[in-house]
Parts: C-alpha cells; sequence; structure tokens
C-alpha cells in the first residue's frame, strides 16, 4: 500500500508528558480525586486555569464576571495567592505528591474514535501563560465545575449583571468583588446562599426575586435568609434596569399578578437561577465518560432544572423589548435572533423579512447551530458562554418544544480562548512541516482544465502539481 | 417545507449541500418541480464548513463562476458575503517562487495578477509584517461565506416553489424500465422523472446498486477561527500553507495542512471531532499575520471531504440510467457552486452542458479504474 504523503498518519506527535491520572479543576471533587490518586501511588497532575487573567475576566471567561472585578484581579501573584489560601487542600496535594499546576487550562482532549484513528494516544491540551502543549494520561478526571447559567434581560449588557458562580469566585475565591448593593434573580439553593454570603461579608442584599409563586430554595436557607431581613420578592420579574457611568444603578421589578411596580437601587444584579456543568471539554472531543475519563463534582450534573429555567426566559421575555441584546459578543438582538437575521453589516433584504426562526423550524426541528451561522448568535469571543441558554430558549419558545429537546449549541476546541502564539506548536516535527499541503496535495487537481490530456498535463503536474489552492 | 413526504417531483436532488442545492435551484428557475432530499440539515457538511474560496482557474466552470459570482446576493436575494480579490502571501522563496508561477499562469489565461514585493504585500496586508517576502495578487476571484450561501440558495430555492425535506435520509434508487424512477426515503418513496446525485461522500453508496461504479472517497479537513481582527481592506488573504480569509466580521478563518482518510458509514459520517492539529494551523496562523498572533482562537471545526481519484470533479449525466445525473465537485465545490449548479441543470435539461465544455468531467474517465485505486495512491482509511 502507497503512503499518502500529505495524510496526517505519523504527524501528530506524542505527548510531551504523561501521567497515570490528570485531574482538571482544582476545586473540592478534584483536589480530593487527585489526593487519592497521589495517595494510591499514581503520577497525578492537577491543573486549574484559575487564577484567570484580568483579560480573560474581562470577557467573562470561564464565569459571567460582569465587570465586578476589584484591581486586585490584575494582580496575578495577589491572585495566586488567593487561589491557595482559598483551597487549604491545595496543600496537601503538594504533600501527597500531586504536580499541581495553576494558572494551566485545558482547551483540547483528543482521543481516537469513529473519524479519527491516527492519535499516538489519547492526550489533552493544556496552556498556561507562556505555551501550550499535549499531555497523556491513563485516566482523566474532569472536575471542571459549572459555569453561570445567564439569561437576558433588558440592560443585562451592561456591567453589574453577573452569574452566582462568578460572583461567589470573586467574593470568596478571589476577595474582589466590586458589589455593594447586590439583587439576586432567582430564590433557589444557588440564590438563597448567594444572599447569605454576600451580607457576610459586608454587601448589601437589594432582594431576592423569583418569577413563580414560591421560594424555591430549601426551607432551613429560606428561613435564614428571611431571618437576615433580606426580601424575597416572589411572582414578580425584572423588567428595567437603571444605567449609570458605571453600569447598573436600579432595577424594576414588576407583579406578575397585577403589573405593581417596585423600584430598588443596586448596582450589582446577579443571575443565580442555576448553573450549567462545565462539559465542554468533553462535548467537544465527542467522547462519553468510561473507564478512562471519569466527571465528577458539579461538572457530573445535574442540569440545570429546564422547566425552571425556561418559565424564567419567558418571565424575562415578556419585558425585552426587540433591540434587547442576547448575544453580547455579536450584538444580536431579540428581534435580530427571532428573525433570524444577518448581523448589521451586512445588508438585509426584503426577502429577510418573510423568514424567522418559526419558518426555520417549519424546514425541520431546527438547531442553534443553524441559528449560530444565520445570526452570530454565540459566534463570538466569550464562546456562546453568555448566551448559549438564552438561545436555545428562545428557539424553544418559537417552536413550541420543551427547551429540554432542544439541541445544545456544538461545543468547539479550544474551549477556552487561547491565543495564536500561545496555541502554536513551535516545536512540530519534521514530518508535519515535510508534509504539509495547503489542500490534499491531489497532482492532477489544479491543471488547468484546457490542457487535461494534451501534452502539457505532465509538465504542470510535475511543476505545480498539488502544491496550490485559489 | 412540511414534514409530509411528496408522492412525486419532476427532479428529486439527492444531497443539500450546495452544489444539490444550486442545481435545485437554477432547476427552479425554469419552472421545473423539484425537491432536494438531505439526510440532515442543508449545508452541514463541507459545504457550510470549508475555506470560502471562489478562485478556481483550473476548472471549465471557472468563467461562469467569475461571472456570476458578482451578481449572486441579487439573484438569490439573500447575502452571501462575496468579495472579489484575493492575495496570497509567503515568508519562503521557494512558497514565493511557486506561488508566481501559478500566477503567472493565470496571466497566461487572461486573468490580471499582479506580482508583489514585501513592501507592497505589506501595505496591501497590514497583519503581516517584514517576514513576509511577498506575493502574488488575483484580480479576480475572491471569497463568499459558505454558511450563509448554503441558506441563500435554500431559501432562494423555497422562494421559487422548490422543495426541501432536511433529516431524511435516501435509502435508495428505485429503477426501472432504465430509468430512475423514484427515490426511497426514510420518510417515503418520491416518484421522479429526473434524478441528481449531488450526496457528496454518499454518492458513491448510493449509486452502487445500480451497477454505477462512481469512485470518490473521503477524508477530514480541519480549520480554525480567531476572534475579531482589524479589518483588512481585502479580506481574501492567505498563503503561508494556508487557505482561508479574513470574515466580513473580521475573524481569521484557515485551514490547511494533512488530512486523515476515514471510513465512511451508509448514513454519513458518525462524527467530526477535530485534532492536534489546530496547534499547527494556529502556528502558520501566527506566523503568516504577525501582528495578529496576540489574537485569541475561539473555535476549530473539522469537514469530510470526498474527493475523486484525480481530483477533478464527476459532471456526467448517466448513459444507463440515463435520467440520472451526477455531480461531485472533489473538494472543490463551494466556490465554484453558482456555475455547477447551471451545470447540473443543463444536462438535466438539456442532456449537455450549454455554457462550456465539461466533457472532460465525465465519469468514463474512470472506466478502467482499478479496484485498489484507494490502496495504490495511499487513501484507503
Amino acid at each position: 500500500m502507497t503512503f499518502d504523503k500529505y495524510a496526517i498518519n505519523g504527524k501528530i506527535l506524542p505527548p510531551v508528558e504523561r501521567f497515570d491520572v490528570i485531574v482538571v479543576g482544582a476545586g473540592s471533587a478534584g483536589t480530593e480525586a487527585a489526593i487519592a490518586a497521589a495517595q494510591a501511588g499514581k503520577s497525578v497532575l492537577l491543573v486549574d486555569e484559575n487564577p484567570v487573567s484580568g483579560a480573560a475576566m474581562g470577557n467573562d471567561t470561564p464565569l459571567f464576571f460582569g465587570g465586578r472585578m476589584t484591581a486586585a484581579t490584575q494582580n496575578s501573584a495577589r491572585m495566586l495567592e488567593q487561589v491557595f489560601a482559598s483551597n487549604p487542600a491545595l496543600e496537601a496535594a503538594f504533600e501527597a505528591g500531586v504536580d499541581v499546576r495553576l494558572g494551566t487550562a485545558a482547551w483540547g482532549l483528543y482521543r481516537n474514535g469513529p473519524a479519527i484513528d491516527t492519535l499516538p494516544e489519547a492526550m489533552l491540551g493544556l496552556v498556561d501563560h507562556e505555551r501550550s502543549w499535549m499531555a497523556g494520561f491513563g485516566q482523566l478526571v474532569l472536575a471542571t465545575g459549572a459555569r453561570d447559567l445567564v439569561l437576558g434581560f433588558a440592560g443585562w449588557d451592561q456591567p453589574g449583571v453577573m452569574g452566582a458562580q462568578a460572583f461567589q469566585a470573586l467574593l470568596t475565591r478571589y476577595d474582589a468583588l466590586a458589589s455593594r448593593r447586590v439583587l439576586i434573580l432567582g430564590s433557589g439553593a444557588l440564590a438563597l446562599e448567594s444572599a447569605l454570603r454576600a451580607q457576610q461579608r459586608g454587601i448589601e442584599v437589594a432582594g431576592l426575586v423569583e418569577v413563580l409563586d414560591t421560594v424555591q430554595g430549601p426551607a432551613e436557607l429560606i428561613a435564614q435568609v428571611r431571618a437576615a431581613g433580606i426580601a424575597i420578592h416572589t411572582g414578580h420579574a425584572l423588567s428595567a434596569t437603571r444605567r449609570g457611568i458605571d453600569g447598573v444603578e436600579g432595577a424594576t421589578l414588576v407583579s406578575r399578578a397585577d403589573g405593581a411596580q417596585v423600584a430598588l437601587d443596586c448596582d450589582t444584579i446577579c443571575l443565580a437561577i442555576g448553573h450549567v456543568p462545565a462539559i465542554e471539554l468533553l462535548a467537544a472531543s465527542g467522547a462519553q465518560p468510561d473507564d478512562t475519563i471519569a466527571l465528577v463534582g458539579d461538572c457530573a450534573g445535574p442540569a440545570p432544572d429546564m422547566a425552571y429555567m425556561q418559565a424564567w426566559a419567558r418571565a424575562l421575555g415578556q419585558h425585552a423589548p426587540g433591540d434587547t441584546i442576547v448575544c453580547q459578543c455579536e450584538e444580536v438582538t431579540r428581534a435580530d435572533l427571532l428573525g433570524v437575521q444577518p448581523p448589521r453589516y451586512l445588508a438585509r433584504p426584503a426577502p429577510m423579512a418573510a423568514r424567522s426562526l418559526a419558518t426555520l423550524a417549519a424546514d425541520g426541528p431546527a438547531h442553534p447551530d443553524q441559528i449560530k451561522r444565520l445570526t452570530r448568535a454565540g459566534m463570538g469571543t466569550c464562546q456562546g458562554r453568555r448566551c448559549r441558554e438564552q438561545v436555545a430558549c428562545l428557539l424553544a419558545d418559537a417552536t413550541n418544544t420543551p427547551v429540554a429537546q432542544v439541541p445544545t449549541a456544538s461545543y468547539r476546541a479550544p474551549v477556552r480562548p487561547v491565543p495564536l502564539e500561545l496555541l502554536a506548536d513551535w516545536d512540530e516535527g519534521q514530518a508535519m512541516i515535510a508534509g504539509w499541503d495547503v489542500w490534499f496535495g491531489i497532482p492532477t487537481q489544479w491543471t488547468p482544465y484546457a490542457i487535461v490530456g494534451t501534452p502539457e498535463e505532465a509538465a504542470h503536474v510535475s511543476i505545480v502539481g498539488g502544491y496550490s489552492h485559489v | 417545507m412540511s414534514e409530509l413526504c411528496p408522492k412525486s417531483a419532476s427532479v428529486v436532488v439527492i444531497g443539500g449541500g450546495v452544489t444539490g442545492l444550486s442545481a435545485a435551484w437554477w432547476l427552479a428557475r425554469d419552472g421545473i418541480d423539484v425537491v432536494v432530499i438531505d439526510k440532515g440539515i442543508v449545508g452541514w457538511e463541507a459545504s457550510g464548513r470549508n475555506g470560502g474560496g471562489c478562485s478556481h482557474y483550473q476548472s471549465p466552470l471557472f468563467a461562469e463562476e467569475q461571472r456570476l459570482w458578482p451578481i449572486m446576493d441579487e439573484l438569490l436575494g439573500y447575502p452571501t458575503e462575496h468579495r472579489p480579490e484575493r492575495i496570497i502571501i509567503q515568508r519562503e522563496q521557494h512558497a514565493l517562487d511557486h506561488y508566481r508561477h501559478v500566477g503567472a499562469m493565470c496571466r497566461s489565461m487572461g486573468y490580471q495578477v499582479d506580482d508583489l514585493d514585501s513592501q507592497q504585500a505589506q501595505e496591501l496586508v497590514p497583519l503581516t509584517d517584514e517576514t513576509c517576502l511577498g506575493g502574488i495578487h488575483l484580480r479576480f476571484g475572491g471569497h463568499a461565506n459558505p454558511q450563509r450561501t448554503v441558506q441563500a440558495f435554500a431559501w432562494a430555492l423555497q422562494d421559487l416553489g422548490g422543495r426541501i425535506m432536511q433529516h431524511n435520509p435516501v435509502l435508495s434508487i428505485e429503477v426501472k424500465g432504465g430509468k430512475a424512477a423514484a427515490v426511497i426515503t426514510a420518510k417515503g418513496r418520491i416518484e421522479c422523472d429526473a434524478l441528481v446525485v449531488a450526496a457528496g461522500p454518499q454518492s458513491g453508496m448510493l449509486l452502487e446498486p445500480l451497477g454505477v461504479n462512481f469512485p470518490v472517497t473521503s477524508a477530514r479537513a480541519e480549520m480554525i477561527v480567531t476572534e475579531p481582527a482589524p479589518m483588512m481592506k481585502i479580506g481574501g488573504v492567505d498563503g503561508n500553507g494556508l487557505y482561508g480569509r479574513q470574515t466580513l466580521r473580521g475573524n481569521l478563518a484557515f485551514g490547511g495542512g494533512p488530512h486523515e482518510w476515514i471510513a465512511m458509514a451508509p448514513d454519513g459520517p458518525a462524527a467530526r471531532p477535530g485534532s492536534p492539529l489546530i496547534r499547527n494551523l494556529a502556528r502558520r496562523v501566527a506566523e503568516m499575520f504577525p501582528k495578529a498572533a496576540h489574537l485569541n482562537v475561539i473555535r476549530s471545526w473539522a469537514g469530510v471531504i470526498e474527493n475523486t481519484p484525480d481530483g477533478r470533479p464527476i459532471l456526467d449525466r448517466l448513459t444507463a440510467p440515463d435520467n440520472i445525473t451526477v455531480a461531485s465537485m472533489s473538494g472543490v465545490g463551494f466556490g465554484l457552486s453558482p456555475a455547477s449548479g447551471h451545470a447540473v441543470r443543463d444536462l438535466v435539461i438539456d442532456g449537455v452542458c450549454s455554457f462550456t465544455d465539461i466533457a472532460k468531467l465525465g465519469l468514463a474517465r474512470f472506466a478502467d479504474l482499478p479496484a485498489d485505486w484507494r490502496e495504490q495512491r495511499g487513501w484507503a482509511a
């Protein structure tokens, strides 16, 4: 059998380091798993992307920080200290012999499978502030936690609107939250805990909002919140926000029963409706958990309560005008999304007026990836972290489908934004360099039609060959 | 299009990729009752995921491609993001010499190509620097947005009364009296007067039971996308071993490098996982555009592409069954799509292409193809 010089076989190098066990995420579940593996005599690498850079935080990666970081987040040495201080188990991990690397993110997981069979072994792509590399593993433990569940409302695209995961991370892990008075959306355990923690740390809680008629969390937490004198506005939605020079200055709540309004002052609105397991590494790889890949902690689930999420999305949507942004990165509005309109840098010809999410869905079950490519919602630098669930909810409602039945917009590596110069493999092997072609390297592909089958063809093939593209 | 399966159509097109959709649109423009059937969603495979180049000097369809692209938005009624011209820059002398040769060849074919020295290249391509040795500036061709274009074809087809059935795999082709009489789909049987098979990687498997050898084999190719960069005046810039473009949003979208030959299941590619090749792509984009090297890569994707043994298209009307037209663009189909659909329309209606000679793209050239042609080329999965 001939060897295709331009095929990928043999060109992807083995990983530059290898561990019996790699754990991604140094929260409690990940650290515990790493220590246990080390104590069982395994070589263990524990990576965590924290402390993430101020630039990443500014781009709401990996959580929805909403611009409410203090200047301390720009000081990477201090942030590193904070990460250690907030997780004493890391010390134990060191002592157990775990190779702990902070500020190191996992951006890609690669294994051989149905449509890829040329990897020398399973490997994980890692990146720190200086370089990226591939690491091999016997077992992979994903302890990547959860990300914020973000639903939009009028004015959510301004500083001060953030997610509960980010709120708690800035509050406790980083001690770098720039909030004085917070309004919390939701009344489940996450919302109640966020309220109590905020108050303990001296942040005033303007109240909790619940679109349903009853408080959702466990009775014990509800009692604690009530005892702390925090108001819980059940049966209310958020209808408007007041904008100031530094973002949010206040919010208007509206009773879902009688339309009565409540105006509140707050510099922060914390979305605490739920959180979403951070499964993007696994999802992007197409792999499933098995003997070699395990999910532990919050990334193992459960998924957010879909019916509750949709109830919230609907309640907020009722008060969101058409120009409310859905995708902040690409500035896609609700009206754009519902009309599957192209981005504003393109003309919108007349026939576009007849197109909508509903007509798209009439052509067969619509996929959020179609909406991405038409409207660009989810195609931005935050990689859809802020709009993925909103798009799913809007698609579900536009097509009368339970949101649980709407497919998830696909995840793609790198699952964290990684600069070209860091992602680049500057030590690729000679086989990659020698066997690189722009396209397939088929010698007869680019021969001008006029000379196909003529004596000139051979000369063209020998000079240009397959090395071309246009 | 409802989920109800039509009983019949004058022409059934198997495959809602860009070639099948364009063919159907051209047929619908002539008032022909046409149905496009796809196993999934229109443009979901390589048609919607590619470099978007539209400058194919090598093709007999090239003149028609060049005529049509500038007017496609108007003809379709929906945006394609087409922009004219291309620049290919290089940072290694042998590569620059090679593309200068390609440029000279295009000039000899009557198309304007300017040679760029390093300074001129830096002026036209502000994201590069003095490591760029120079390049060529094609004053023809261009690029467009594959995803938007595929949808534009689909919508334009619907606006003309054409129908599209998505999520409906074709199971077989029914032949009666030497003609393709019907297509058996997951949702029902559709009778037809004529059939177009433009099912990409799956075409070979669909035609095999009819005794038609349609030699294609499939491979996975990969691309990466960055966050938006400052807009360059001409977005169709590539080189350094890469194909791609700057999108109208500013993203740098580039692919290239080695592919993996893969086996094809009857219902198409099972999955399209990427590989660590994105690091090698990132390196080449960073080298090509040093001033953009700090930009984040935010996505990658892989597509499955079929190739014929000589890498050239198959555009042919079969002799038996004689009402079947077959089309594969062998991995270079997006840019040529306005013209390939026209050629298919002509083959279906008139039996011959009206605007150019495509005789050398017929299946007959593979009549003596050995059974192990994939192995001979190292293309076996």
